[in-house]
């Protein structure tokens, strides 16, 4: 912010920039009207220059954004009175520690395993995607299937979700394509499964685990074709005149070269995992993740610290996250 | 080399295009529901109809929100790509200390999940009594929408080479005529590009929205998220979802035909 002042860049940079051909310039201005002589002067100071054009979107993300961001996780370090519903503005742990408390701490431990069950779902299924597209379309085709994953991709997030509520609900889409076809004992026998299943499939984990799955699934895609599509053919063609078998090559040489740009794209389905609340809400056995835990403690519940306390831990989970996705190589591949 | 493209395995294909019919299907239906005869989520449909257009068509909180949503996204996209072309414009070609905390702060909006940014700003909302209106949502969706923009136009400021600037200047144009006639042409279209994004982003935001919108102001999606919970009127909201698609999907498309050549963008090669 205020570094852009103090440090003003060296000028002329060899790259060229702003100030590039100065001396040539200046020779030339002689007559100069007033913008030219202002740009003379930002061209003669490009750190004011760099200054001005910083401040305004400085401003607006650093005091809107970074400001109330800072203001609300402040909170966590205050508690609330049970009774009286009010902020005791007093540093306290009491708040932070209240997520350990089995309640809470199950609700962190069930959005984390959600997370990353999406997560390989996404990968497993968006692999094999990925390698097509990267290998096999040429031309017109590469075009065509880049359109088909952006555009997924930007389509209306609550269009998705509204569009699972059709396939999943008991007289929905899949509920009726299954007793069409008999199949409904399966569904049944499906539903009947610990942990996954439940009344129906709008109201059961895998009903929630599907639909984020679809979600996010083209985050997933794209950086992974993106790393498929910068594997040199001729290693792969090295690979086999070596004598590897396709499946060797895949697993030793392929592989290794994707993986940046899978990291890269469960940075995206972990992360969105983590702090979605509208999934949950619409299709699954209404148990809490951590965005609905976030969400109701500020709304009905009123309590602020807590919902402060819980913003803490996907934040926290996605810098650990982060830090080692960008060890592995991922931030390459974005 | 090789110089045919071997045919790929069978087993490939067939996951592909699984994941194929898996990200298209759902939406698909969308579709084909907007046009169904039933009120309920009946399956087949019984018969097709026009006439949830008509009837949603006449509808005033329908207009009344879409209304609000084109505001909304409109000025939103204003100010992102104001804000986000100078924040790119500044961060290309300098060097200081704190550089890379910057960068990160002007994409954080994004990176986290976006019911912190909603809850953020709904809680200093509230400490400072600013009451819920339509500039409310609208300072939430800048926010994201000045994210996109910066993400095109640093991808683009990239890629103008350094050369063509100096030789606008050695040839006698001052600072703001280069960037009018070199800079500018070169990165119309990511800016376009990048508004069209922002926009389309905004228009079909309800993450944030919920937070930032208080109980009087509807946007669409805020007007479709109300109707997923107590799913009164169903064929409307069909048609709602189809809209929002529409009107999402348009921007998103010029976008990429707009930014496909930007590989080819005069200079690039240095």
């Amino acid at each position: 912010m205020t570094q852009a002042s103090e440090r003003p860049p060296p000028r002329p940079t060899p790259q060229g920039g702003w100030g590039e051909g100065l001396a040539a310039y200046e020779t030339a201005s002689e007559k100069r009207n007033f913008g030219g002589k202002l740009s003379d002067w930002l061209i003669n100071n490009p750190g004011s220059f760099l200054t001005l054009l910083f401040i305004p979107p400085t401003l607006w993300l650093g005091l809107i954004y970074i400001g109330s961001l800072l203001l609300f996780l402040g909170h966590a370090f205050f508690s609330i009175d049970e009774f009286a519903g009010t902020i005791i503005y007093e540093p306290t742990w009491s708040t932070i520690v209240q997520l350990f408390q089995p309640a809470n701490f199950d609700i962190i431990l069930r959005t984390l395993v959600m997370a990353t069950a999406v997560t390989i779902a996404s990968a497993i299924i968006a692999y094999p995607f990925a390698y097509f597209a990267a290998r096999y379309a040429k031309g017109k085709w590469k075009a065509v299937f880049y359109l088909l994953v952006m555009l997924p991709l930007w389509s209306s997030y609550l269009v998705k979700v509204y569009s699972w509520k059709l396939l999943l609900s008991q007289e929905g889409i899949i509920p009726s394509v299954l007793k069409y076809l008999h199949l409904t004992p399966l569904l049944e026998a499906f539903l009947q499964l610990p942990v996954i299943g439940g009344n129906s499939l709008s109201t059961s984990y895998f009903g929630t685990f599907i639909v984020f799955v679809y979600i996010w699934l083209p985050y997933m895609i794209l950086p992974t074709q993106a790393a498929l599509e910068r594997v040199p053919l001729n290693l792969l063609e090295a690979s086999s005149d070596l004598g590897a078998w396709p499946s060797q090559t895949l697993l030793h040489v392929t592989w290794p070269l994707a993986l940046p740009g899978l990291i890269a794209g469960s940075i995206f389905t972990f992360s969105l995992t983590l702090g979605d609340y509208i999934v949950p809400q619409v299709v699954g056995s209404s148990t809490l993740y951590i965005g609905n835990a976030v969400y109701l403690q500020q709304g009905t519940a009123g309590n602020l610290p807590l919902a402060a306390a819980f913003t803490f831990v996907p934040i926290i989970i996605m810098l650990i996250y982060l830090s080692i996705a960008k060890r592995m190589g991922a931030f390459n591949a974005l | 080399m090789r110089s045919e493209t071997p045919r790929p395995p069978i087993l490939l294909s067939l996951a592909t295009l699984a994941a194929l019919l898996f990200i298209h299907v759902p939406l698909l239906l969308i579709i084909v529901y907007a046009f169904s005869a039933d009120v309920s989520f009946q399956f087949p449909p019984s018969g097709f109809t026009t006439n949830w257009f008509v009837v949603a068509f006449g509808r005033a909180d329908l207009w009344k929100a879409i209304g609000l949503s084109l505001r909304v996204a409109s000025i939103a996209t204003m100010i992102a790509l104001l804000l986000g072309t100078m924040a790119a414009a500044a961060l290309w070609k300098s060097r200081f200390f704190g550089r890379d905390y910057i960068s990160l702060m002007f994409v954080l909006p994004i990176a986290l999940p976006g019911i912190i940014t909603g809850i953020a700003l709904r809680s200093a909302f509230n400490l400072m009594d600013i009451p819920f209106s339509i500039w409310t949502i609208m300072l939430g969706h800048a926010t994201f929408c000045i994210v996109v923009v910066f993400n095109n136009a640093l991808a683009r400021f990239r890629r103008i080479s350094g050369s063509m600037i100096e030789a606008s200047m050695d040839l006698g144009a001052d600072g703001f005529q280069t960037f009018r006639y070199v800079v500018l042409p070169q990165i119309a279209s990511a800016l376009l590009a990048g508004g069209m994004l922002a926009f389309a982003l905004s228009f079909d935001e309800v993450i944030v929205t919920v937070f930032t919108s208080g109980l009087e102001n509807k946007t669409l999606p805020i007007w479709i998220y109300e109707q997923l919970f107590k799913p009164r009127e169903r064929p409307i909201t069909n048609v709602a979802a189809v809209i929002v698609m529409l009107v999402t999907i348009i921007p998103v498309l010029a976008a990429y035909f707009l930014t496909r050549d930007g590989e080819h963008t005069a200079g690039a090669g240095k």
